[in-house]
């Protein structure tokens, strides 16, 4: 896990326009390693809108969010990109000499990577669980109140509620039940988004009486030292009453938050980040933003404009990471090198 | 001329006018009123425009479809008369149209 990864590029999202960033730069020969906080690939496209129609991709009269994702995959597959999915860079830090930028980055997963460039094609953020209005639920968070489940074991022999009905809240119930001493599922109706075999198999568990399924919502907590001693939860007949438990677990879904790019002492605007036309680089050379996080004077977020930004921010990258290169334009039509690289010559 | 009223928490209230054919949502971005996010931009994907719509008025603005139901489980506080914005069309029948915002979308 300690192994410095070291490459010439590393994409912070893999959004639609961090993938074809893989292919502009895979023309000029850089190599990159993509980073995506969700543990798939394709960003808003394939977490917010995979069946939607996209109208105004150019060349496509229409085509679904995860269609363009799949079409760029596609595309950038002779470039090899590697892809770690599931991790959020946490740091980005500056260590090269100026006019020969190098930078390292962190992730939450442990992994650290040095980079010639750094480009971030973050989006809207990064995606984070979000979280209840429930006053003092932050004095919980980490002890008792958890957004994400990283060791089953934890909750071995532990009084567990669960708050939801998608298929986050769903699998958790079916997942802990064979560990956790109680497992209560809280939710505000009886009918549930997740996946119908995950519902019935929790019904089944409920009819056994090896768990319970309370109709309702949580509006308070109650504890201390950030153990919870019990939830309060308002029924679905409005009497309000208090819930023993050890954890909560609450799935209400992803939320975008600008996240770490705050702590990488960009220059950020409206929590966007500020990026020149010619070569949507940032306040620190070496680091682009392209895509939706970035704004410029007459900037638009449309998938088509982050198109055109990696593409000149590639050029601008080749300077860094091949100094002593001459870069030649040439056209994919024509170009027998750039034919070769994409396997078709 | 249709025109609907935001409320929110804090006792704020604003009263903008809106195109038929257009959403409750796209309404309050366009006019700047605060407290719908929006963040999937309409996509029915995210439950950031989550609204309490007036008592006096669920009846002539319906009930929430399937796909609309579900996605309220990502919302919170969530009442019989909540509904996300963007899937409430705007037509000449909604003029007057009253409904507040909750404190936090997401």
């Amino acid at each position: 896990m300690n192994d410095i990864i070291k490459t010439d590029a590393v994409i912070i999202g893999a959004g639609p326009i961090g993938l074809f960033a893989v292919f502009e730069l895979g023309l000029l020969d850089i190599k990159a390693h993509l980073i995506d906080i969700l543990p798939k690939i394709g960003g808003q496209c394939a977490e917010l809108y995979p069946e939607k129609p996209i109208y105004d991709i150019p060349g496509f009269a229409v085509v679904t969010g995860q269609g363009i994702v799949d079409s760029l995959l596609t595309q950038i597959k002779p470039f090899g990109a590697t892809f770690h999915l599931g991790e959020m860079v946490e740091e980005l830090a500056t260590i090269g000499a100026p006019g020969h930028p190098l930078f390292r980055l962190k992730t939450d997963a442990g992994k650290t990577f040095e980079a010639k460039v750094a480009i971030i094609a973050a989006g809207g953020g990064s995606f984070q669980p979000k979280k209840p209005p429930i006053a003092d639920i932050d004095r919980y968070e980490g002890v008792s109140v958890h957004y994400a489940v990283r060791k089953i074991d934890r909750f071995r022999g532990r009084r567990v509620l669960i708050v939801g009905g998608g298929d986050s809240a769903l699998d958790w119930v079916l997942n802990l039940h064979p560990v956790a001493e109680r497992i209560t599922l809280v939710h505000r109706r009886d009918a549930f988004r997740a996946a119908p075999h995950s519902v019935n198999a929790m019904r089944e568990l409920v009819a056994q009486k090896k768990m319970d399924f309370v109709l309702g919502q949580v509006t308070g907590l109650k504890g201390a030292d950030g153990q919870l001693a019990a939830a309060t939860i308002r029924g679905e007949d409005a009497t309000i009453f208090d819930h023993p438990t050890d954890d909560l677990l609450p799935f209400f879904g992803l939320t975008m938050k600008l996240g770490p790019v705050a702590a990488w002492g960009l220059n950020l605007h409206e929590n966007l980040v500020p990026v020149d036309t010619e070569k949507f680089e940032t306040s620190t050379p070496g680091i682009f933003a392209i895509g939706d996080i970035n704004t410029y004077p007459g900037k638009l977020k449309l998938i088509l404009s982050g198109f055109h930004e990696a593409a000149l921010a590639a050029q601008k990258a080749h300077r860094y990471v091949y100094p002593d290169k001459k870069l030649l334009f040439q056209y994919t039509t024509s170009s027998t090198s750039l034919q070769k690289k994409l396997g078709v010559a | 001329m249709v025109r609907i009223t935001y409320h929110d928490t804090q006792g704020g209230v604003r009263t903008v006018e809106a195109q038929p054919g257009s959403t409750v949502m796209e309404t309050a971005l366009r006019e700047g009123v605060p407290g719908i996010e929006a963040e999937c931009g309409g996509a029915c994907a995210c439950a950031t425009c989550h609204v309490y719509v007036a008592p006096e008025w669920t009846e002539i603005v319906g009930k929430p479809e399937q796909m609309e139901e579900d996605m309220l489980d990502f919302a919170f506080e969530v009442r019989p008369n909540s509904r996300l914005s963007c899937q409430i069309k705007v037509t000449e029948a909604l003029d007057g149209l009253v409904v507040t915002t909750p404190p936090r979308q997401g």
